[in-house]
Parts: C-alpha cells; sequence; structure tokens
C-alpha cells in the first residue's frame, strides 16, 4: 500500500507563538529592552504556565494520500487547513512529525504569485511560470496554449498594472492551470474570478485529476469539493476532526460541526478572533412585533441585535459591527455593516446592543451561517465565525407567490419587468 | 463537542523497501547543508529573478541605464576635485580621475549588491510565503543584478583608459576573479543581513550608513599604499581592498597587491560560509517572521 503513497504525513505539529513582540517587526531595541526584562520576568513569573501565549495552528496530523487521489481539505478560517499547506508546500517548516513526499511538488496558494505589474503579460507568463516551477522550455511549449486560456490575447504585450482586475486574475491563473507537477497543492484559489471562469478553471483541475495527478484541495465551495475530490478531511482548530473518506460524508460531518458550533450559547464560545477590548456576549433574530425568530421567512420584516460588553469602563468611538452572512455549504452572500449604510458607533454605552433592520430579507430558502465582527478604530476586536446558523424558509418575497429554483440560492432582487 | 471519527488506521512510514522519497519535511535543525545540487536546479528561476530586476530597474526612466553611469561618473567627479586637485593625493601615478573611477566601479558593483542582497528576502515576502524555491536564489539573485550597470560602466572606464592612453598589461586575465571577489564579498555580507533584515529591519535602515563608512575604509579615494606598510596587511581585512587593490593592478598595473588579495580572500571565504550556514539556518524560519 505505502509504495503508492504520493505524500506520508505523521504526528505533524505547528506552534506559533503569540501575543509576545513576534506579532511585528522586532527592532534591535525590543531585542536589548527584551533581554533586559526577560531574566526579570522570570524570576517574577518563576512557575507561571508559560504555554499561553503558544499556539498550536496544527497538531498531531497523520495521513496518508495515494497517488492518484484528489483530496479535499474542509474547514473553518483559522482551522489550520493553509498551515498545513504551507507545510507540504514547503513555506514553512513544522515544529514536529514528519512528511515524505514522493514526487515533484506544485503550489498554488495564490493567484498571481511573483506577477510584478510593470512587466508585460507576456513577460510575467515566464516570470510567474519559472517562480510556481515550471522550466523555461516548458512554458515556451504551452505559451499559445495559456494565452489562449486567459482570453486576453490582444493585450499580452501591454504592462499588467494597465490590466482590469479581472484580466489580471484569468492571465494568473491560466499560467497556474498550466503547472504540471505530479502533486498539485491548492488553495481556495478558485475564489477569485467571474462565474464562467471559474467553471473554466474547475473544467481544467478536473482534467489534471483525470490524468492520474495528485491533487491537495481546500476550499470552502463544498459544491467544488464534492464536485472534484474523490476523498475529503475535516479540519478544526489544528485537528484532524474527520479523518480521509468518503467526500459526501465528510461534508456533512463539517456542516453538523458548524450547526453544532452554532448551538453553542455565543457567550461561551471561545473560538474567537480579535483584541477583545469589546466582545459580543449574544446575537438575536426578531420580528417587527420583537419576537425572537428561530426560523426566517424569505421577504419578512427582521432585526438582528448584536449584544456586545465593553471590557473596561472607557469611552470607546468609532465602532464597526459587521454580519457577514454566507449558505452553510460555504458561499458568502453578503456582508452587513453600519459603516455601509450610516456612521460608525461612538459614545457607546458600556454594554448594550446594536441593532440591524432588514425590512424585506432578500434571501431564498435554504440554510445561512453568520460571522460576527466588532472592530473599533478599524483593529478587530472581536470575531465569531459561524455564531449561529439559520434556516430560511420560503416566503412571498416577490409577492407572486414564487421564488428562484433551489439551483439558485443564495440572494433575492427586486425586480421590475417589462416589455418596451 | 465535536466528536474525532476515525476511518482509518495510520501505520507508522515504512522505511525498507520503498522507494526514497523525493521530498523529506522535518522540523527546523541548527545544522542544514547547502544543496548546491538543488541550487543548480533552479538556475532558471535565478535567471528569471536577475532579468525582472534588471528589466524594471529602469522602467518608466526618461534616462533609462544612463543612471547606471551617472551616479560613478558624478561620484568621480567629485572625488576629482576635492580629492584629486585640492588634496592632492598621490595615486601611484594614476591621473586621478581614472584612479577614482577605476575603483568606483568594482566598489558600486559591490554596494548595490550588498543593497539588494539586504532588502532582497523582505522585498520578496509576497513571493516567499506562496511558493518553495531555495531561498539563496533571493540574496544571489540581489549580487547578480548589479552585474548590468557594472558591464555599461565599465565600457566607460576602457574609453578613460583609451583617452589617458593607458595599455593593460598582462595581469587584466585575473580581472574576472577580482569581479568574482566583488561579488562573492556582497553575497557574503548579504547573506548576514538578508537573514538578518528578515527579523530585525533595522538592516535596511543601517545599510546606507555601512555603505557610506565602507566606502572612505575601502581604498576607492586614495590608495592602499598611502598606509604604512605595517598596517598594510590588517587594512586587508576589509576585503573590498583586496578587491579595489586587485582591479586597479589587473586593469591600470599597479604595484601587484599579492598579499593583501590573499587575506582578503581569506576573508570573505570565511564570511561567506559563516553567511550560507546562518542563512540555512534562518531560512527554516523565514516565512513566519517575514
Amino acid at each position: 500500500m505505502s509504495i503508492d503513497n504520493a505524500i506520508s504525513i505523521r504526528g505533524l505539529g505547528k506552534k506559533y507563538t503569540i501575543g509576545g513582540p513576534q506579532e511585528r517587526f522586532l527592532t534591535f531595541r525590543d531585542v536589548i529592552v527584551n533581554s533586559v526584562k526577560a531574566p526579570l520576568r522570570r524570576l517574577i513569573q518563576r512557575g507561571a504556565d508559560q504555554s499561553t501565549n503558544e499556539f498550536w495552528a496544527l497538531k498531531d496530523i497523520s495521513f496518508d494520500v495515494h497517488k492518484g487521489d484528489i483530496i479535499g481539505i474542509i474547514g473553518r478560517n483559522g482551522a489550520g487547513k493553509s498551515t498545513l499547506l504551507k507545510i507540504l508546500s514547503r513555506i514553512t517548516t513544522p515544529t514536529e512529525g514528519e512528511v515524505d513526499i514522493y514526487g515533484r511538488v506544485g503550489s498554488l496558494l495564490e493567484v498571481g504569485t511573483g506577477f510584478h505589474s510593470e512587466l508585460t503579460g507576456r513577460e510575467n507568463i515566464f516570470l510567474s511560470g519559472s517562480i510556481l516551477g515550471m522550466r523555461k522550455t516548458e512554458i515556451e511549449q504551452k505559451f499559445d496554449e495559456i494565452v489562449k486560456f486567459s482570453e486576453i490575447e490582444k493585450f499580452i504585450d501591454t504592462p499588467v498594472k494597465r490590466y482590469s482586475s479581472g484580466m489580471y486574475v484569468r492571465l494568473a491563473f491560466a499560467v497556474a492551470a498550466h503547472l504540471d507537477p505530479e502533486i498539485l497543492i491548492v488553495d481556495e484559489v478558485l475564489a477569485v474570478g467571474d462565474a464562467s471562469f471559474q467553471k473554466k478553471c474547475l473544467g481544467k483541475m478536473g482534467d489534471v485529476a483525470k490524468q492520474g495527478r495528485t491533487v491537495l484541495f481546500v476550499s470552502h465551495n463544498m459544491a467544488a469539493v464534492s464536485k472534484l475530490c474523490s476523498k475529503a478531511m475535516v479540519l478544526n482548530e489544528g485537528k484532524i476532526t474527520y479523518s480521509l473518506g468518503n467526500t459526501h460524508d465528510a461534508i456533512n460531518h463539517y456542516i453538523a460541526c458548524v450547526n453544532q458550533l452554532a448551538k453553542i450559547p455565543i457567550r461561551e464560545r471561545r473560538d474567537r478572533q480579535g483584541e477583545g477590548k469589546i466582545r459580543i456576549t449574544g446575537f438575536s433574530v426578531l420580528n417587527q412585533y420583537a419576537n425572537e425568530q428561530v426560523i426566517l421567512v424569505s421577504g419578512q420584516w427582521v432585526e438582528f441585535q448584536i449584544y456586545y460588553e465593553c471590557i473596561s469602563e472607557k469611552q470607546y468611538d468609532n465602532l464597526t459591527a459587521d454580519i457577514s452572512i454566507h449558505l452553510t455549504s460555504g458561499r458568502f452572500v453578503t456582508l452587513l455593516s453600519n459603516k455601509f449604510s450610516s456612521e460608525p458607533f461612538n459614545q457607546i454605552s458600556h454594554n448594550g446592543r446594536f441593532s440591524c433592520i432588514i425590512k424585506k430579507l432578500p434571501l431564498t430558502p435554504g440554510s445561512y451561517s453568520f460571522n460576527l465582527y466588532i472592530a473599533q478604530n478599524e483593529i478587530m476586536q472581536d470575531w465569531i465565525q459561524d455564531a449561529v446558523t439559520l434556516t430560511v424558509e420560503a416566503g412571498d418575497f416577490f409577492k407572486t407567490g414564487k421564488l428562484p429554483p433551489s439551483t439558485h440560492e443564495g440572494a433575492l432582487f427586486e425586480q421590475i419587468w417589462k416589455e418596451v | 463537542m465535536i466528536k474525532m471519527i476515525s476511518t482509518q488506521k495510520i501505520p507508522p512510514i515504512l522505511t525498507a523497501g520503498e522507494p526514497e522519497p523525493t521530498i523529506k519535511i522535518r522540523p527546523p535543525k541548527k545544522w542544514v547543508p547547502v544543496d548546491l545540487h538543488e541550487l543548480w536546479e533552479y538556475r532558471e528561476l535565478l535567471h528569471s529573478f536577475v532579468s525582472r530586476d534588471v528589466k524594471i530597474r529602469y522602467k518608466q526612466t526618461a534616462l533609462g541605464f544612463l543612471w547606471a553611469i551617472i551616479q560613478p561618473f558624478f561620484l568621480m567627479v567629485v572625488f576629482s576635485l576635492f580629492f584629486g586637485r585640492l588634496a592632492k593625493i598621490p595615486t601611484d601615478g594614476i591621473p586621478y580621475p581614472l584612479f577614482s573611477f577605476a575603483g568606483l566601479i568594482p566598489w558600486t558593483l559591490f554596494a548595490e549588491g550588498l543593497t539588494r542582497s539586504t532588502t532582497s528576502m523582505v522585498h520578496n515576502a509576497g513571493i516567499m510565503t506562496k511558493v518553495y524555491f531555495p531561498r539563496l536564489i533571493m540574496p544571489i539573485s540581489g549580487v547578480l543584478s548589479p552585474l548590468v550597470d557594472f558591464t555599461i560602466a565599465f565600457v566607460i572606464l576602457l574609453f578613460m583608459m583609451a583617452y589617458y592612453g593607458f595599455v593593460p598589461t598582462i595581469a587584466i586575465v585575473l580581472l574576472p576573479l577580482f569581479i568574482l571577489l566583488a561579488m562573492m564579498t556582497s553575497l557574503a555580507v548579504g547573506l548576514w543581513f538578508s537573514a538578518l533584515n528578515v527579523k530585525y529591519r533595522d538592516f535596511q535602515y543601517t545599510i546606507p550608513f555601512i555603505i557610506q563608512i565602507w566606502l572612505f575604509a575601502s581604498p576607492v579615494v586614495y590608495p592602499a599604499s598611502m598606509l604604512p606598510e605595517s598596517w598594510q596587511l590588517v587594512y586587508a581585512l576589509n576585503p573590498m581592498v583586496g578587491v579595489i587593490e586587485g582591479f586597479r593592478w589587473a586593469l591600470l598595473g599597479t604595484k601587484p597587491p599579492e598579499a593583501i588579495i590573499l587575506v582578503s580572500a581569506c576573508v570573505v571565504v570565511l564570511l561567506l560560509v559563516g553567511g550560507l550556514f546562518y542563512f540555512k539556518r534562518m531560512e527554516q524560519y523565514f516565512a513566519d517572521v517575514v
């Protein structure tokens, strides 16, 4: 069995130190100051828990990837997916454990790695191609194909700084899509570009897979994962919570996890990020009669309330509150924020609520997950992903009793149609 | 709250009767050897980085590659006025403009190489955190890319030699050696600095200052022969002394500075080997701290 392995991972772990001076650039002054302080601190804190500033982005990861497998790795932001890919791509080193890889690895952690805005499309194809690990002769061979795939033939000798962002992404992905390693490691790169181009890229990746290459694919897009991957695994807080197996079951496990997490009272959630001067303590969904809602209906009047608490008695200004809504299958639908529709909140009370009213809920039936976020002076104070999940049921949004089919989950728009 | 589901038993990695893995990923080690074979495998990437740096250097400038000679040329004019005309510094019988330009050219090659290699890691952080390649490629490309400017300035130097009627001696065959030594010096120092700069951004700010002081600690505006005989070898601990004196000897036929070159070359080799090991050790943490 092990003869067919493309990747063997045993006991892999990666530890980061957070909160310490490592967070920003160290200067000599810091080092000097620290070297004076450190012995003092050690005297004072003797026996204190040293591990508080340490955090394991990955821990005890072991699995085998067979040649020709297409593996999906799913998990929420901060679950350790990117760290895993970075170790496998040899960008960073693990703290413990070992990995053996059999074959040439190509990694795509970003679209347009190495692109330089001053260079022309042609020059960038060669530059980016060689950075991604292609040989010059290989790029020359595939050059016409890359240009054709990118659909920007006319601008190939224009500096890419004159490109629209769409053209830029297309060219960048065209280069990446022609990478030809035995093992391909792909991060969430498909999240960019327009839908038809995304489809083309997915198609291309499917082709790569058919040629018997091994692919590791990280995505939030469950549709893409289930379409492409033969096996999948779920990561959560740096650990494997569903080991490599049937893609469909892995996705279900992931969705179940998200739903389960959303059932935990927000006050008790520990998977938060941010400075924490202001914390989110609750979230409620009300209708116009101030009744708590468990299930929403398309087109209904709805009020979201974020409960918060300030840690100190200080007065805080310039606050923004965001509610990001996405389908539990991964795709983002919209972002609500007081910074879009009004001014930031100033001189907020010590603890209270931020309210956001949607007069006519423009969501199709489906299951939605809400991320809650509070920032002060644009510094993240608290961020809880998948704080709650809510089900939206069919409602009479258009006053016609009709709604788009379930293949078109997401947003609804008020619309006026005429024959003119 | 989240159940661990295990559908697969994980056997330990077998070691016997298996093909050798292409890549082994292990936790950081103290001593990492330099993989010259891998470096050679990545030579095309090195070429891409150098050609990128050369191409973008003078983009959107009106004077373009003229900039390669403007700086050393004007420095030469200023030096000739102050040190040649006013201070009347002896130059082993060579006209001062030629003397100083022959020093400035290898000096500029070194100084540019040092500056670019020091900042190379931080400037390319975006690439470094997204794709693997031997990180040594970065400082090496920083040292190689000033060669283009050097070549242009060198042509000017040849014209100046013709103007002053200087015919090079047979020693000119050794010239490439001194060009190589200049680049090795900037790489040796650049390796230390680029690795340190990843963590401590102080280094990129000290570079202009270090280069300024180093310029006057090197025989650019004055000959090494101005120092007392007994201090010559101590002076040669500055590798740029060997480079510049050697360069002048090979080109203008000044007194051969064998001992100086030997000392300087030894210092460079020591710095370079130390720099390589330091760089390889720090390389393992670059993506986490940059």
